[in-house]
């Protein structure tokens, strides 16, 4: 009688297919994601049916569940130093060539013009930490002290320069481009335990500056007009 | 593990033979790399961008501009405190107006689709019969998509739209104030104006809420 030859070894299986669908994710997922941002803080926003997505060049303003204030702003490093010295020269706090540059890297911040140069000189680490402590105050909004009505200003006066140049290229190379996309747009993301007070004095700074079309980051729900 | 597995016969001692066959390459630390590369990628990103919704503020009255002393007729002012809703319709009076209309009573409703949802498509019925009427007309292809949202931009700037003026106290929350304006757009209303609350209102509103 025939005996079954027993293989020795554990048998093979074939991971090419395995290897194939691996990678064929992998390049899905690098092309269609966009990377998270390192936000200093994280809020949980309320929903709303509206299906607008955020837009590309944004001045972005966080209030978190406390009521404190955070600044943001969308675009080139460079627009963002310019930013800083600006702010400089106001409230005479001077910086040096390093903290401008890690300033054009940051996403958004929340401190008093007065701590910026320490501020700049934490590690990202750090910074998270002096934020979730409570060491700061955030951006004062006050009507005595309203450093976040300069830096909206300075930085809707830096994207507007920005978006003039990026407008006129588009014009030079032939397009039609909408004159609307190159302008700053003014968003709110506000955590809905805030108390509505808070993000009111920030709406009321925009309004004192003439910008009176906000956006407010919701996260989706479904619309109950349409059938589902 | 990572050596390149000859699947020629057993050679025990005897003569090397040339091998046959391909030689197969172990896949398994490729599939490791493939893996852990998909789950960076996976954890890193973050899919839909965010969603906004747009909210057009009334510009600000110059400061030497006189008070405009405009009647406000077809409205409702919603008053906004701690999770709790209350609104009033048309002008506040607080003590009854000479044309015989009495006090303004505070009514409480709250943020369900039968409460805030129903009370405003009641009120905002003008606007909404002639925005679906529009829809079927759409539908029969008889009004162009640029025709009928200026129809509806039109309709909804009407004098007979409901206007909405909210007001919120200290209590108010954001989640409050996002969930009306949703609630103004499912109810397609026009005119938001967002105002600040008077003391006589503030006193209504805390009487209904110490209770």
């Amino acid at each position: 009688m025939a005996k079954i030859s027993r293989p020795k070894s554990a048998p093979a299986i074939d991971m090419t297919p395995m290897v194939d669908l691996a990678f064929l994710l992998v390049t899905f997922f690098m092309l269609s994601a966009n990377f998270r941002t390192d936000e200093v803080v994280q809020v949980d926003t309320p929903s709303s049916i509206s299906e607008m997505t955020m837009p590309e060049n944004v001045v972005l303003i966080t209030v978190d569940q406390g009521g404190r204030v955070y600044f943001g702003i969308s675009g080139k490093e460079e627009a963002k130093q310019n930013l800083l010295k600006r702010m400089s020269e106001k409230y005479k706090v001077p910086f040096s060539p390093e903290q401008i540059t890690t300033f054009g890297s940051l996403t958004d911040f929340g401190c008093t013009i007065q701590e910026m140069p320490a501020f700049l000189n934490m590690s990202s680490e750090e910074r998270k930490r002096f934020v979730a402590e409570g060491k700061t105050m955030a951006i004062p909004t006050d009507s005595t002290n309203n450093q976040l009505k300069d830096w909206i200003n300075f930085g809707n006066i830096e994207m507007l320069a920005v978006g003039e140049k990026a407008y006129f290229d588009a014009k030079d190379r032939g397009l039609e481009p909408n004159i609307n996309e190159f302008k700053p747009k003014f968003v709110l993301k506000v955590d809905g335990k805030a108390e509505y007070l808070y993000a009111k004095r920030v709406i009321e700074t925009f309004r004192d500056l003439n910008l009176n079309n906000l956006n407010f980051i919701t996260s989706l729900e479904a619309d109950p007009r349409k059938p589902q | 593990m990572a050596q390149i597995q000859d699947t020629g016969g057993q050679e025990k001692g005897g003569k090397k033979r040339a091998k046959r066959g391909v030689p197969t390459i172990d896949m398994t630390p490729m599939v490791d790399l493939a893996f852990l590369l998909l789950t960076f990628f996976v954890m890193t990103s973050t899919f839909s961008k965010p969603k906004v919704m747009s909210l057009v503020y009334p510009a600000k009255p110059k400061v030497d501009d006189p008070k405009p002393t405009q009647e406000i007729n077809n409205a409702v002012t919603f008053l906004l405190s701690d999770d709790r809703i209350f609104y009033y319709q048309d002008a506040f009076y607080l003590e009854g107006n000479p044309k015989g209309k009495p006090a303004t009573q505070l009514e409480e409703t709250d943020f369900s689709p039968q409460g805030v949802r129903k009370l405003l498509t009641d009120l905002n019925r003008f606007v909404l019969e002639k925005k679906a009427g529009y829809d079927q007309e759409l539908k029969r292809g008889q009004i162009a998509d640029s025709t009928y949202l200026r129809l509806v931009r039109e309709a909804k700037s009407d004098n007979a739209a409901l206007k909405v003026l909210i007001k919120t106290d200290d209590m108010a929350t954001c989640k409050n104030f996002i969930d009306l304006i949703d609630e103004l757009k499912i109810a397609d209303i026009g005119v938001i104006a967002p105002v600040d609350i008077t003391a006589e209102e503030l006193k209504l509103v805390k009487a209904k809420t110490d209770k």
